[in-house]
């Protein structure tokens, strides 16, 4: 059965055009469209309704220890309250997912891609190890996203919390708009942000108020179509595409979350071994150079030898070139190499660039 | 979606206006819809003459890219330079400015081989 979030209604009346994405009606984009949403984030601020998230707790004595051994990334650096970026792999080193990891006082929070939710979660029962609690309680969260150099501005005027003194990739639990929840400065646009998770039944309520404190700044609600371009021109994976079951975090530009000195992780003897022997292939960026839309699983070219894949691609708004991302075979992946992306049978001229395309971001 | 009554249609999405001999072809708001935004469109030159149903080009948008079909054959006589320029044009106004191409035809007769309002909008429905 697809689902709706909270705030479904609220996208109709706003004139969403709404698409099915991982068994969600999601506002794909609004009556501007998809570019002018791209450059409303970059400019001002973007509102982001992304319940479809999935969000997994964790809690008891063993959670630490669990979470660290399913993730890559060291979990036990993590002081109360902060945010981290990190992924599970399989033993063979292929990525179930990519996630972040909130350590809370009592409990920790993974946020997971929504196409990914049953699968981690079944994923994570599997493994279970210790004195554990595991609970998937995707269905019962909305999660919004504030994202755009003038985000602070925007949730400032609704909570009473200081938010200069909350850093990147830190969080809090706090009250905005006069409903509990938990606010955190991160985000998936490179733009200065805040994602809020809060229970359903405050969802609508959370969404207006925080398009009316915006409303000043221009704001505007923006859809995953948006989301999509703002991602791929900071070079953030997007799992199913850049990312997945058949490829390592080494190859895709993830080894600074892949904590390879840790004692013990899933994955770690296979991506421990792919590290010695070095990597065959590498996830990188392109710029077309003659006109052409790169699209996921064309064919990448050097000269007559197929040096690799699309694994996206679109029109970039802020630079006005078409961009991807691909997996290129060593040594044809260092910057600058002239490649050429099979467009629909026409070899197409293209240059490796260095991540990410999109340079003026308020949060690097 | 918006399938006004003083055109004709294909099943591909496009639509056909007749101007004296010639025909005005465009993509419908179905469509550009569809499509999402419009980044570019490749089309054949003014003086290419083509057939019925053959490709005089394509169209790249975010989420698709799309062959373009000839609704009635002829030539091409004009390609609107709007929407080569501003290809957005035909996310905004489909029907009006976003007209793509303006052919002399070869058989007016082909015009009429075209969907009906009422038949195009009943092939929507079944698609969405």
């Amino acid at each position: 059965m697809v689902k709706k979030t909270a705030i479904y209604d609220g996208h109709k009346k706003l004139g969403a055009k709404i698409v099915e994405f991982a068994g969600f009606l999601m506002p794909l984009q609004y009556k501007n469209g998809i570019f002018s949403e791209v450059k409303r984030v970059r400019q001002t601020v973007g509102l982001f309704d992304v319940s479809h998230m999935g969000e997994v707790e964790i809690k008891g004595k063993g959670a630490l220890e669990f979470i660290d051994y399913i993730t890559i990334n060291d979990a036990s650096q993590l002081e109360e309250y902060q945010v981290q970026y990190s992924a599970m792999c399989y033993d063979n080193g292929g990525i179930v997912d990519d996630l972040l990891v909130y350590r809370l006082p009592d409990r920790y929070l993974l946020v997971v891609n929504a196409s990914n939710t049953d699968k981690d979660f079944e994923w994570i029962l599997k493994n279970k190890r210790g004195e554990v609690e595991i609970s998937n309680i995707s269905d019962s969260i909305t999660q919004l996203a504030i994202q755009g150099p003038v985000a602070e501005k925007v949730i400032q005027k609704l909570t009473a919390l200081v938010l200069t003194n909350l850093d990147f990739y830190w969080s809090t639990e706090t009250k905005v708009s006069g409903k509990d929840c938990i606010l955190s400065r991160t985000g998936y646009t490179g733009e200065d942000g805040f994602e809020i998770y809060v229970k359903n039944e405050s969802g609508t309520k959370l969404w207006n108020d925080v398009l009316n404190s915006g409303r000043e700044f221009n704001i505007e609600p923006v859809g995953l179509g948006s989301r999509d371009l703002l991602r791929l021109e900071m070079k953030y994976c997007l799992y199913g595409n850049d990312i997945d079951k058949t490829t390592t975090p080494l190859e895709a530009g993830l080894s600074w979350i892949t904590k390879l000195e840790k004692e013990n992780f899933i994955g770690k003897e296979a991506l421990l071994k792919q590290k010695e022997e070095g990597i065959k292939r590498k996830l990188v960026c392109f710029e077309m150079l003659e006109k052409g839309m790169p699209r996921h699983h064309y064919e990448i070219f050097v000269k007559e030898k197929k040096v690799g894949f699309v694994t996206s691609g679109n029109f970039s708004p802020s630079i006005n070139k078409f961009i991807g991302l691909g997996y290129i075979d060593k040594p044809f992946h260092k910057s600058d190499t002239e490649i050429f992306i099979d467009i629909r049978d026409v070899k197409k001229k293209a240059v490796v660039v260095k991540a990410p395309f999109y340079k003026n971001a308020s949060h690097k | 979606m918006n399938v006004p009554d003083n055109l004709r249609y294909t099943k591909d999405h496009e639509w056909v206006r007749l101007e004296g001999e010639f025909a005005f072809e465009g993509l419908t708001d179905y469509a550009q819809s569809q499509l999402a935004d419009i980044v570019t469109f490749e089309l054949k030159p003014v003086g290419s003459k083509f057939k019925k149903n053959e490709i005089f080009g394509s169209v790249e948008a975010v989420k698709a890219v799309a062959d373009l079909y000839m609704v009635v054959g002829g030539e091409i006589v004009e390609v609107n330079q709007k929407i080569m320029n501003t290809p957005e044009t035909v996310n905004q106004d489909p029907y009006g400015e976003g007209w793509i191409i303006k052919v002399k035809m070869d058989n007016p007769d082909e015009y009429n081989e075209s969907l009906t309002p009422d038949d195009y909008k009943k092939l929507i429905a079944e698609q969405s």
